[in-house]
């Protein structure tokens, strides 16, 4: 089967060469540093008013915060078909945003000013969001959603990353974080953890609270020599670590299995165990406290659907709605009149959702940046540089 | 590429399309051609072109915008940090012995369909080979997941110390997935040889080992090098397979799928790392005359 071999090839691979070069320089090209310090945001137009619903919809969302309960509503009155993709992490979120192919998202914290600053989505005109009016006001105008005075989003709601456990495997009840950190070895090759480079400010917060003299004061805001001792911390966890989950089933079904009996977790991902028949698991706030999320639901920059997306942003918070997404997530709602619509009447009051105080002392997700964000220096690490940390924490 | 009949042939009558490029041979050729190899240069070499040119780039560090400047600075990550070189042999090693455990299972199971099983058998094994081909690759992810939890069969075999979620687990799951693309080639290298050639061997004085070694391993291991690359490949590429079965075990594929949320051309530059890897390993096995088996 010899046959002369062709010599052409070096040819095609020139063409393609010259083809894929061509157009990728048509791109255009951005440049920038490390952090919203000395940083414009893009200038991208505001919406002065909504119109006639496109009949279609498309979200990235959390899982669980867009089920057919209250979607199926919003799509019967206003006629927009909603198209749901799940993103597992913010970084996910984020990427998919970029795509310029989804209309909104349900951004988190760390996410959020990504999104502005990068030019992904548009600033939010609150006035033609009439439920806005009654948000908790300590969500509105926050560093998270807002620039410069200017609103880039419509407050969902808000919650604390979790502590849960399988009673049947884990003796006692827990109150502290030290049971996936220090104490992990007790549960050798059965710890989970949250797979996302945000996930180092769990540890850090663990050593804010066990480790004083390492002076960290925000999670969120570590110096190099900080960041090692979180690293350093979750290498030690790593050896007990059976898996790490992004995708909020492969936690469900590790604790259903067995294969992990404790680790970090959010309230909706415990309610779908429990509402199952093959385990049972408890979750609780440890008294070091916790990260958590206050999310806001954001319009694309290239939405192709921006009267469906406004009055998505409007329905989510009306107060029926607004409180089943929060019974169902398991979350403090954004709208305060979601408290007198909810199942279960003490709901608003197991979740302080209320309570501004409270609210304040969740660390809640953000961008790790060089310019630190609680205001302390410009010598932090920024989220890159955790991201590289991250995956040597997995090795 | 057979040469193309020539262009008097005088037999038969023709219709006026096959009149007109008869004597047109290099249109005809073109017309031929064109399709699949639009397909491959412009599709398929421009992809990894493009994939290429982005590993020059860097991504702004807050808001993972692309920046399109060029920079060495992703070869220097790559080449500098231990973590790749780590993941990297990682996933060599497992690639490997993927490849070497499927070898040990379907040589003996070629040969036996082969040269063994009746025709009617044969059929039947060939048959059952391929069937796992049709089933999704999550659903047989997912199931040999079920196989080794703990409360699963192999737990419950091996009185609750079955392996946990991790490398061995991997490489069994992988080495089932890809165990049909080693045995049809086998399959095919066996097929191709003269069954004369055992009696012969046999009539020489040659016992079985013998046979193998100075007769059936040289003649099939032309074969058995084609299944390696796929086996191989696809080792190197995988990363849901190693989600749902590998625990904490990260491949090279899995940095990749991660750093194409984080950091696009960072992926793009680790993702030459088993580019590269199976480039070199065709080289060596075209050095078998393992291409013209596959």
């Amino acid at each position: 089967m010899r046959t002369k071999r062709s010599r052409r090839m070096p040819t095609a691979l020139v063409a393609a060469s010259l083809l894929a070069v061509g157009v990728l320089a048509a791109c255009s090209s951005s440049g920038g540093s490390s952090g919203t310090q000395g940083r414009n945001v893009p200038d991208v137009p505001m919406a002065t008013s909504v119109g006639k619903g496109e009949g279609e919809l498309n979200l990235i969302v959390w899982a669980g915060y867009a089920e057919k309960q209250w979607v199926k509503p919003f799509e019967d009155k206003t006629g927009c078909q909603v198209n749901v993709k799940i993103g597992n992490t913010s970084d996910e979120m984020v990427s998919l945003m970029k795509t310029g192919q989804y209309d909104g998202v349900s951004a988190s914290g760390d996410a959020t000013l990504r999104l502005i600053y990068g030019g992904d989505v548009a600033p939010v005109n609150t006035d033609l969001v009439p439920n806005y009016a009654t948000v908790s006001d300590f969500l509105k105008d926050g560093n998270w959603n807002s620039v410069n005075g200017q609103m880039y989003g419509i407050p969902h709601g808000w919650g604390a990353n979790l502590l849960m456990w399988n009673p049947a495997k884990v003796k006692g009840n827990l109150d502290s974080w030290s049971a996936v950190f220090d104490k992990s070895s007790d549960y050798a090759g059965k710890v989970t953890a949250y797979d996302s480079p945000i996930y180092i400010a769990d540890a850090a917060l663990y050593l804010m609270k066990t480790q004083p003299d390492l002076g960290i004061k925000d999670p969120y805001s570590l110096t190099e020599k900080q960041l090692d001792a979180a690293v350093g911390l979750l290498k030690d966890q790593n050896k007990n670590v059976s898996e790490y989950w992004a995708l909020y089933t492969k936690e469900v079904q590790a604790f259903n299995q067995g294969t992990s009996v404790v680790g970090t977790t959010w309230q909706v991902i415990a309610n779908v165990i429990n509402g199952g028949s093959k385990a049972t698991v408890k979750t609780v706030l440890p008294k070091e406290g916790a990260t958590g999320w206050s999310d806001t639901w954001m319009i694309s920059s290239q939405a192709k659907h921006p009267n469906c997306m406004y009055k998505w942003m409007d329905w989510i918070i009306t107060p029926k709605a607004n409180a089943q997404v929060a019974e169902y997530f398991g979350e403090a709602p954004a709208q305060t009149k979601a408290c007198d619509q909810t199942v279960d009447k003490k709901f608003c009051d197991t979740y302080s959702a209320l309570d501004a105080d409270f609210a304040s002392r969740i660390h809640y997700w953000t961008t790790p940046q060089t310019q630190c964000v609680d205001g302390s220096g410009d010598n932090c690490t920024d989220y890159a540089e955790w991201t590289q940390k991250w995956q040597e924490v997995k090795g | 590429m057979s040469d193309a009949p020539p262009a008097g042939r005088k037999t038969g009558r023709r219709g006026g399309v096959s009149a007109f490029f008869a004597s047109k041979r290099r249109l005809r050729l073109g017309l031929l051609l064109a399709p699949p190899m639009t397909w491959l240069v412009v599709v398929y070499l421009g992809s990894i072109v493009a994939m290429f040119v982005s590993a020059f780039w860097t991504v702004d560090s807050f808001t993972e915008n692309v920046v399109h400047q060029f920079s060495t600075v992703n070869f220097h990550t790559v080449f500098t940090e231990p973590l790749y070189r780590k993941i990297a042999l990682r996933t060599l090693g497992i690639a490997l012995a993927v490849t070497a455990i499927d070898v040990l299972v379907a040589f003996p199971l070629a040969f036996y369909m082969s040269v063994v099983a009746s025709r009617r058998l044969r059929n039947l094994l060939v048959v059952a080979v391929l069937t796992p081909l049709w089933a999704s690759y999550l659903v047989k992810a997912f199931a040999w997941r079920t196989l080794f939890a703990p409360d699963g069969p192999i737990g419950w075999v091996t009185g609750g110390h079955g392996p946990d979620y991790g490398k061995a687990t991997l490489v069994v799951t992988l080495a089932y997935m890809w165990l049909p693309y080693m045995v049809i080639p086998i399959y095919a290298g066996f097929e191709r040889m003269p069954k004369s050639l055992f009696e012969a061997s046999a009539d020489l004085g040659a016992g079985a080992v013998r046979t193998v070694r100075a007769i059936v391993l040289p003649l099939v291991f032309p074969a058995i090098a084609a299944g390696s690359i796929f086996t191989f490949s696809l080792t190197l590429g995988d990363y849901i397979a190693v989600g749902i079965v590998g625990g904490k075990t990260q491949l090279i594929a899995n940095v990749i799928s991660e750093d194409v949320v984080l950091n696009q051309p960072l992926a793009a530059t680790v993702a030459l790392i088993p580019l590269v890897a199976i480039v070199l390993y065709l080289v060596a096995m075209r050095r078998t005359g393992a291409l013209e088996n596959v």
